[in-house]
C-alpha cells in the first residue's frame, strides 16, 4: 500500500519534507517512525489525515501520515 | 525603596508619587493593571473619554534576574471591544519601571485642548513634557529621538500615528534591547494613550535595582525554573523556527483559518511556514534565534532580513504570518515582512489589522492575495488617516459593518486569531468566555488539543473543552501577573519542578509564603475582577457567543461547525 509521509521542522533534517511510501499492509505509525531513524521520545504529534493518532494505529492504502516533533507556540 | 504608585492626571498637568495600597501590594502585571481600573475606572465611560485610565504595570517578578520575567501589561477599557483589557508585551520597559520602584503608572484625565506631551520616569517620579517634534511620527522616529534626547538605554513606551488618531485597534509599543519594537496589540489601547495626548514615554532606571528579600533562595529558585525553560523541547523549537513553527501543525490539524475563515487548511502553507522562515532568515545572514528582553533564555524572536541582507523586522509571531498570509491569502513572507514593519511603526495591531484585511477582501474591498494593495493601504490609508484607513484601522467589525460582510470572525469586537473554533474546539470556549474578547493567549487550549501538551484533548470533540478552557484561563491570569512570559506555560505544564521554583521566587522576592493554591486563587480572582467590571459595563452571558457564521458554515476538511449550546458555553462561570 501506499501511504504519504510529511515530515516537520527538525525531523526534515537530513531526511525529506514529504514522500509517498510504499509500506506492508498492516504496517503502524510507530513501525513508520522507526524505520526512519526517529527516537520515539522524541515525537510530540502524530496525525493520520489531519486527525491525531497513536504509534500503535495501523496505516491504510492512501494515507496522508504526517510526524512533529514536540513543538509550540502562540 | 519601597514600590510606589506614580500617578499622572492630564487634566490639570499633576504628577504624584503614592504608597501602594494594600490591597494592591500582591498584585503585579495584569492583575495589578485589571484591579485598578475595576477600582477606579466607570465600567460605563467612554473608552476614550477623559474617565478611562491607562495603568502600566510590570510583572511581579519583572527588573529581577528571574528568567522570562520582561513582560509588561498595559490595561483599560478598551474602545475596540469595551470590555477591560490587559494587553502585555516583552522589550526593556517592565525592567525599567519594575527598577525604578514604579509599581504602576496611572494615567488620568485628558488636556482640554491639543497639546501633545511626552512623559519621562525615574525613581523620582514623572515629569511631563510638552511635545511637538514627534507628532505625526511613526514609533521608530519616536525612539530615535528618544534616545538622542536622553541615552541609548532608555526604555520607550510609544504611539504610532494610529494611536495618535485613536484608531480602535491602535497599539502601545515597548522599545526592545534593539532599539526595535515589542507590542502590547490588542484592543486598541494605543489610542487610549493617544486620547491622553501622550505620544511616548521614556523610562530611565538609572542604577537603581529590585531588591530581594532572600536573595540566595532567590537565586536557587531561579536556577531550576531556568533548567526547566531550557530543557523543554518546545522551548529549542522555538528557538529555532519561532513560534511560526506553528503554521504547518495547525495546518496539518485543519483548524488553521484561510481566506477569511473559508477553509482549514491552506495550500502554500509551507511558503509561510517556521521552517521556510528559518531557512530564508540563515540564508540571508539574519538570526533565527533572538531574545525580545535580557534575560530570555527561550529567544522565539528572530532578526529577518530582506533580499539584500538588511535589516527588515524582528518579532514576527505566528498569528501575524497567519493574519497577513493565510488568512488574506498572501504567500510569500517578504510581503508579510514589510507589513510586519510599517505595522510596527504606525502602532497598529497585526492581528486585528490582519482580520481586518481578510474581511475587506470578502467584502470586495481588495482582492485576496493582493499584498501589494495591502501594503500600499496600510502606508497610505491607515498610517496617514484616510477615511478608508480609519476604516480598515479600527478593526475587523468595523470593516464588516461598513462593507455588509456577513462572515465575520470577531467576540466582543476584537478579531478571532489563527485557530478555528470549528476544528479545534476548545479555544472556541476562550474566544467566547474571555474577559477581553477573542483572544487565543488568554487560555491556549491549542497547547493540550494540537500540541499534546500538558495532556490531550480532541480538537474535533467538546468534551472537556469548557473545563479546559476556565483552567487554563485561571493560570494564565496569574502567570500574566508575574511579568513572565506565557512560553513558561509549556514547562509549567509537562515538568513538575517549574511551577513550585516560579512560587519559590515570588516568595524570595517579596518574603512572603505562597502556596500553588494561593496562585490558582490569584487567577480565579483576576478573572472573577474582570469579568464583573464587563458585566457593570452592561455585557451579559449573550455576549459570550461566537458569531453566527460558525455554526452555519462547515469548514473543510473536516467539515466541522461550531456547536456548543448557550447553556454549555455558561457553564464557564460556574466557579
Amino acid at each position: 500500500m501506499q501511504v504519504q509521509v510529511k515530515l516537520f521542522a527538525f525531523f526534515r533534517e537530513g531526511r525529506f519534507i514529504k514522500e509517498d511510501r510504499e509500506l506492508a499492509n498492516g504496517t503502524t505509525a510507530g513501525e513508520v517512525v522507526d524505520s526512519l531513524d526517529i527516537d520515539r521520545e522524541e515525537v510530540g504529534v502524530l496525525m493520520l489525515n489531519s486527525k491525531h493518532c497513536q504509534f500503535e494505529t495501523i496505516l491504510q492504502d492512501g494515507d496522508v501520515y504526517a510526524i512533529f516533533p514536540v513543538i509550540g507556540g502562540g | 525603596m519601597a514600590d510606589m504608585i506614580f500617578r499622572v492626571n492630564m487634566s490639570d498637568l499633576s504628577t504624584t508619587l503614592e504608597d501602594v495600597p494594600a490591597d494592591w501590594a500582591g498584585h503585579g502585571g495584569r492583575g495589578l493593571t485589571s484591579t485598578i481600573i475595576a477600582a477606579e475606572v466607570p465600567p460605563t465611560c467612554h473608552p476614550l473619554g477623559p474617565n478611562n485610565k491607562l495603568v502600566i504595570a510590570p510583572g511581579l517578578l519583572s527588573g529581577t534576574a528571574a528568567a522570562n520575567s520582561g513582560r509588561i501589561s498595559c490595561g483599560a477599557k478598551s474602545p475596540l471591544t469595551g470590555t477591560i483589557k490587559e494587553s502585555n508585551a516583552g522589550g526593556t520597559s517592565a525592567q525599567a519601571l519594575a527598577k525604578m520602584g514604579c509599581k504602576a503608572l496611572i494615567i488620568e484625565g485628558e488636556p482640554k485642548d491639543d497639546t501633545w506631551y511626552t512623559l519621562r520616569l525615574t525613581s523620582e517620579g514623572v515629569t511631563i513634557e510638552k511635545e511637538e517634534e514627534l507628532i505625526g511620527k511613526g514609533n521608530f522616529a519616536v525612539v530615535d529621538a528618544l534616545e538622542k534626547r536622553n541615552t541609548e538605554s532608555i526604555g520607550v513606551i510609544s504611539i504610532g500615528q494610529c494611536g495618535e488618531m485613536q484608531m480602535a485597534s491602535a497599539n502601545i509599543s515597548i522599545k526592545d534591547p534593539d532599539s526595535h519594537f515589542r507590542s502590547c496589540g490588542r484592543g486598541g489601547l494605543g489610542a487610549v494613550m493617544g486620547s491622553k495626548k501622550i505620544k511616548a514615554i521614556a523610562l530611565d532606571a538609572g542604577d537603581n535595582k529590585v531588591e530581594i528579600a532572600d536573595i540566595d533562595a532567590f537565586r536557587a529558585a531561579n536556577k531550576i525554573f531556568a533548567k526547566a525553560l531550557v530543557d523543554h523541547p518546545v522551548s529549542q523549537a522555538l528557538g529555532t523556527y519561532g513560534s511560526n513553527v506553528l503554521v504547518n501543525i495547525i495546518n496539518e490539524s485543519g483548524g488553521f483559518p484561510t481566506r477569511n475563515f473559508t477553509q482549514g487548511q491552506y495550500e502554500d502553507h509551507e511558503q509561510i511556514s517556521g521552517e521556510t522562515m528559518h531557512d530564508i532568515i540563515v540564508e540571508r545572514g539574519g538570526k533565527p534565534k533572538h531574545g525580545c528582553h535580557k534575560g530570555c533564555v527561550i529567544q522565539c524572536s528572530q532578526i529577518y532580513n530582506d533580499a539584500k541582507g538588511k535589516y527588515k523586522t524582528s518579532g514576527m509571531e505566528y498569528e501575524s504570518i497567519w493574519g497577513l498570509g493565510a488568512d488574506c491569502t498572501v504567500n510569500n513572507l517578504d510581503d508579510i515582512a514589510e507589513m510586519d514593519s510599517i505595522m510596527d511603526d504606525i502602532g497598529i495591531d497585526s492581528i486585528e489589522t490582519a482580520v481586518a484585511f481578510a474581511v475587506a477582501m470578502d467584502g470586495g474591498l481588495l482582492d485576496f492575495g493582493d499584498a501589494n494593495e495591502m501594503i500600499r493601504i496600510l502606508r497610505d490609508e491607515i498610517g496617514k488617516g484616510t477615511p478608508l484607513g480609519r476604516v480598515i484601522g479600527s478593526g475587523a467589525g468595523n470593516v464588516g459593518r461598513t462593507y455588509g460582510v456577513t462572515r465575520v470572525p470577531v467576540v466582543k469586537n476584537q478579531g478571532i486569531p489563527a485557530y478555528d473554533p470549528r476544528a479545534i474546539k476548545g479555544i472556541g470556549i476562550t474566544y467566547a468566555t474571555s474577559t477581553q474578547g477573542a483572544d487565543h493567549t488568554m487560555g491556549y487550549t491549542i497547547a493540550t488539543e494540537i500540541l499534546a501538551v500538558g495532556g490531550k484533548a480532541d480538537p474535533l470533540s467538546k468534551e472537556g473543552q469548557v473545563e479546559l478552557s476556565r483552567n487554563l484561563q485561571i493560570a494564565t491570569a496569574a502567570i500574566d501577573s508575574t511579568g513572565m512570559c506565557l512560553f513558561i506555560a509549556f514547562a509549567a505544564l509537562d515538568d513538575g519542578a517549574c511551577l513550585p521554583a516560579l512560587i519559590d521566587m515570588l516568595n524570595a522576592r517579596f518574603g512572603i509564603a505562597l502556596t500553588a493554591d494561593d496562585v490558582t486563587n490569584l487567577g480565579m480572582s483576576i478573572l472573577k475582577t474582570e469579568h464583573a467590571f464587563n458585566l457593570a459595563a452592561g455585557f451579559t452571558n449573550k455576549d459570550d457567543r461566537l458569531p453566527e457564521f460558525f455554526s452555519l458554515e462547515p469548514i473543510p476538511p473536516h467539515n466541522a461547525v461550531w456547536d456548543f449550546t448557550d447553556d454549555e458555553i455558561d457553564t464557564f462561570w460556574d466557579f
